[in-house]
C-alpha cells in the first residue's frame, strides 16, 4: 500500500467513526445551520476570475532589472455570495494572504478581475477604491503589530469612522465605539485603554471592533485567529459567526487550521503554490477530499483523541513547498504526489468539476 | 524502566519591578528512561520555563529558580557548578526550539556548528566530528549531505532547519531531547514529517523525549504520558489515555471542549474557556483557574487544590471537585 493509499483509508475509517458517533443533538444542529443560510441561493458578492500577481525579482541597485517573478497568486478564480463564508486554506507561501490583500487591493494584481458587487476592483481608480474600502474590512493575524501602540483603543476603533465619515461628530463615534465594544465583549471603558494593556484576545477583539466600525459587508480574516491560545481561540470563532448572523456578513477565512475552518466555513478552497487545487462545499471537501494534497493536508493534522491517532498509519507526504520563484512545470503538486504519472509534469491540469460544485485540479483523479 | 529525571516542586520565579511573577511554582515532573512525555499548556503557562529551568538556561536576573529539585540520573542539577552543567547540556540533554532560524547561528555553517558540540563534548577530532556530522544529516532526512554540510542556515527551508536542530540534538547520543514546540512554526505536512522523524529516532535509539507544545493532537498522537499545565502549575497528569477521556480537572475538560474536531461531527457552537488567562504576578490565594471555572465552589476562592491521585493509580488532579468534573462527563451538559 502506498503512503497515500493508507492515507485516505485511515480518512475513511476516521470518517466512518465520525457517522457512527452521530449524536441526536448534532444533528439538530447541523439541520438548524443548513436551514438558516439558503447561501447557495444568495447573490454572488465577490467574483474573482483569473486572477494572478507575479512579484517581480530584480538586480541590481542603480540599473536594476528583473531577472525572476514571483507567482504568488497564479490564475485563481472563485466567488463568495452574499452571507457565505468561503474558507483559503493552504500552507505558507501558497499565496492565500496575497489573495486577500488583492481583493484589498492592497497589491495591484497584474492579471485577471476581482468583481465587488458586480464592479471591478482591478480597474477602479484610488478615490473609488478608497470609497469602496468601507465595504470591505480586514482583520489580521497578530493582534499585536496590527494595532498602533500610541493610540488609544478609542481613537483606533473611531479611526476608519473618520476617514470613511460615517459618523461625523465626536459624540457619535464615542457612542459607536462604545456599542461595538460590548458587541466584541468587551467592557466599554477599555476605549480610554492602550493596547498594551489587553491580553491577545482582547487585542483581537479590538480589531474586529475596528473592522466593524464603518458597517462593512465583506469582511477577509487573515489568520485571524492562528496567534491566540487554544482557549481564546473558541472565542473568537463563537464571536466571528455571531457577527456574521447579526449583521449578514460575508468572510474570506484565510487560515491554515483546517479544523476551524471546518467548522467556521460554508465552502473551501484549497491553495498550492498560487493556485486552488480543490475548491468544495465544507462537508463534501472533508467528507470526500479527491485532490492528493487535500488528502495529505487532512491526514496530517492529527486529532485529539489518543486512541483514534494511534490506530492512524504514517501518513507523510514527501519533501516542502517548492519556491514560487520557478515552480514545477505541469501540475505544481507533482514533485510531491504520491499519484503522479509522467504527463503529470508536463501537462497543467485542468480544473474540473468532478461532482456538482465539487472542483479539482488533477488529472489522474 | 528505570527513572531518568525526576522534577520535585520545582520553583522559577522572576523578579521584576512590576513584582514576583511565579512562572514555575512547585512541579513535580517524571521521565522514564525512552519514554515521551508531553507538558501541555498555553502560553504563559510556565512550560517552556520548566524547560529552560531543567537545564538551567533561565536568564539570572530577572528569573531564578527559587526552589526544589532536579534529579538526572540521580545527581540534582541544581546543585552542579556552572562547569558540571555545561558538560550536561547539549550531551546528556539536549534541546530542539521552536524557531529554528533563531536557534541557529546565521554566520556559522551547518557543518560548524554539529562538530563544534562534539569536539567540545566528545573529544573528536575534527575529521571524525564531520564523518559523524555526515551520518547524522542522513539520519534526519537531509539529502546530499557532504554539500549541505559547508552550507548557511539560510540555505534551508524551515522543516529543513528543523532537521538540521534535531540532528544537533542526537550528536552526543543524549538521554533526553527536550522539545520546546519543535514544530510551532512549521506547516502542517511539513510538521507531520518532523514529528515521525523524532518520534521514530527517539524510538531506535531510546532517547527519552519531553515535548512542550499546545497541540493537543500532537500530544495525542506522540505522548505515553501527559502533564497539563495552568499558571505555573501542573494541573492534571496520567497516560494520554487518562487526560483525553478521563479528564478530571475542569480546565483540562475544557481546553478539550474548546477545539473543533476533525473526528466529530460539526457542532452550531464551540465552548470556549471563557474569561483571560490569569496574570501570573497576581495570583490569588486559591485555585487559579477558578475565577474561569464553571464547577467552582466557594471552597476554591482560598485554598489552592493539591494534585492528588485518582482512584490509586498515576492518574492525578488539582481540583476539588474533580469527582464532579469526571461525572460531568457521562451526563452531556
Amino acid at each position: 500500500m502506498t503512503p497515500m493509499e493508507s492515507t485516505g483509508a485511515v480518512w475513511q475509517s476516521v470518517q466512518a467513526a465520525v457517522q457512527a458517533s452521530t449524536v441526536a443533538e448534532d444533528v439538530a444542529l447541523e439541520h438548524g445551520r443548513q436551514s438558516k443560510w439558503r447561501i447557495d441561493l444568495a447573490p454572488e458578492l465577490v467574483t474573482v476570475r483569473n486572477l494572478t500577481m507575479h512579484f517581480p525579482v530584480t538586480e541590481g541597485a542603480l540599473f536594476s532589472r528583473e531577472i525572476a517573478h514571483v507567482k504568488a497568486v497564479d490564475g485563481i478564480s472563485f466567488t463568495i455570495r452574499k452571507g457565505e463564508t468561503l474558507g483559503l486554506v493552504g500552507e505558507s507561501g501558497c499565496g492565500k494572504t496575497t489573495t486577500g490583500r488583492c481583493i484589498l487591493r492592497l497589491e495591484h494584481p497584474t492579471g485577471g478581475e476581482i468583481l465587488f458587487d458586480g464592479k471591478n476592483l482591478v480597474d477602479l481608480d484610488q478615490k473609488s477604491m478608497r470609497a469602496l474600502r468601507q465595504k470591505i474590512q480586514v482583520i489580521f493575524q497578530d493582534p499585536y503589530s496590527s494595532l498602533n501602540p500610541r493610540m488609544k483603543i478609542g481613537q483606533i476603533i473611531s479611526e476608519p469612522m473618520k476617514v470613511h465619515r460615517t459618523e461625523p461628530t465626536k459624540a457619535a463615534r464615542d457612542a459607536r465605539v462604545t456599542e461595538l465594544l460590548r458587541l466584541c465583549g468587551l467592557d466599554p471603558r477599555f476605549a480610554d485603554r492602550y493596547p498594551h494593556e489587553m491580553s491577545g484576545g482582547q487585542r483581537q477583539r479590538v480589531g474586529i471592533a475596528r473592522a466593524l466600525s464603518v458597517r462593512p459587508e465583506f469582511i477577509i480574516c487573515d489568520e485571524a485567529i492562528s496567534a491566540l491560545d487554544v482557549s481564546i481561540q473558541a472565542q473568537i470563532v463563537n464571536l466571528l459567526e455571531d457577527l456574521r448572523d447579526q449583521f449578514g456578513l460575508t468572510y474570506l477565512f484565510i487560515a491554515h487550521d483546517l479544523s476551524i475552518v471546518r467548522h467556521l466555513c460554508h465552502r473551501i478552497a484549497v491553495m498550492y503554490l498560487g493556485k486552488i487545487v480543490e475548491l468544495a462545499d465544507c462537508d463534501e471537501l472533508y467528507g470526500n477530499p479527491l485532490h492528493p494534497y487535500t488528502q495529505a493536508l487532512l491526514a496530517a493534522v492529527p486529532v485529539p483523541d489518543p486512541d483514534l491517532e494511534r490506530m492512524r498509519g504514517r501518513r507523510i507526504v514527501k519533501g516542502e513547498v517548492p519556491s514560487p520563484m520557478n515552480p514545477p512545470k505541469g501540475c505544481v503538486f507533482h514533485p510531491r504526489c504520491p499519484l503522479a504519472i509522467d504527463s503529470c509534469a508536463k501537462n497543467v491540469p485542468e480544473f474540473r468539476e468532478l461532482r456538482p460544485g465539487h472542483w479539482v485540479a488533477c488529472s489522474v483523479i | 524502566m528505570s527513572r531518568l529525571l525526576e522534577i520535585d516542586s520545582l520553583q522559577t520565579y522572576f523578579f521584576s519591578a512590576a513584582g514576583v511573577v511565579k512562572a514555575v511554582d512547585g512541579i513535580s515532573v517524571h521521565v522514564d528512561q525512552g519514554e515521551t512525555i508531553a507538558v501541555v499548556g498555553e502560553s504563559g503557562c510556565g512550560k517552556s520555563v520548566s524547560a529552560l529551568s531543567i537545564l538551567r538556561l533561565v536568564a539570572d536576573p530577572p528569573g531564578r529558580i527559587i526552589g526544589g529539585s532536579i534529579r538526572f540520573q540521580n545527581r540534582d542539577l541544581l546543585k552542579l557548578s556552572d562547569e558540571e552543567i555545561r558538560k550536561i547540556r547539549g550531551k546528556d540533554i539536549a534541546m530542539v526550539f521552536q524557531e529554528p532560524m533563531t536557534s541557529l547561528n546565521p554566520v556559522l555553517t551547518i557543518g560548524r556548528q554539529l562538530t563544534e558540540t562534539m569536539e567540545q563534548h566528545l573529544d573528536m577530532t575534527h575529521d571524525q566530528a564531520i564523518a559523524r556530522a555526515i551520518e547524522l544529516l542522513g539520519m534526519v532526512g537531509i539529502s546530499d549531505p557532504e554539500r549541505r554540510l559547508r552550507q548557511y542556515p539560510h540555505h534551508f527551508s524551515g522543516g529543513m532547519r528543523q532537521r538540521v536542530m534535531i540532528a544537533m540534538a542526537l550528536c552526543c547520543e543524549p538521554k533526553l531531547i527536550i522539545a520546546d514546540e519543535p514544530t510551532t512554526a512549521l506547516d502542517v505536512t511539513v510538521q507531520a514529517q518532523i514529528l515521525e522523524l523524532m518520534k521514530d529516532l527517539t524510538q531506535r535509539l531510546d532517547v527519552a523525549l519531553i515535548i512542550i507544545t499546545h497541540n493537543l493532537g500532537i500530544v495525542a498522537r506522540y505522548a505515553d504520558r501527559v502533564n497539563v499545565m495552568y499558571a505555573g502549575r501542573i494541573i492534571e497528569s496520567g497516560t494520554a489515555h487518562d487526560i483525553f477521556h478521563h479528564p478530571h480537572h475542569p480546565y483540562t475538560l475544557a481546553l478539550l471542549r474548546s477545539v473543533p474536531r476533525m473526528d466529530r461531527p460539526r457542532r452550531g457552537r464551540l465552548d470556549p474557556v471563557e474569561g483571560q488567562p490569569p496574570d501570573l504576578s497576581r495570583l490569588g490565594a486559591g485555585c487559579s483557574f477558578y475565577p474561569r471555572c464553571s464547577f467552582a465552589v466557594a471552597r476554591c476562592a482560598s485554598e489552592s487544590p493539591p494534585l492528588e491521585r485518582i482512584d490509586g493509580g498515576h492518574h492525578l488532579a488539582a481540583c476539588w471537585e474533580a469527582a464532579k468534573v469526571a461525572g460531568s462527563l457521562t451526563r452531556p451538559s
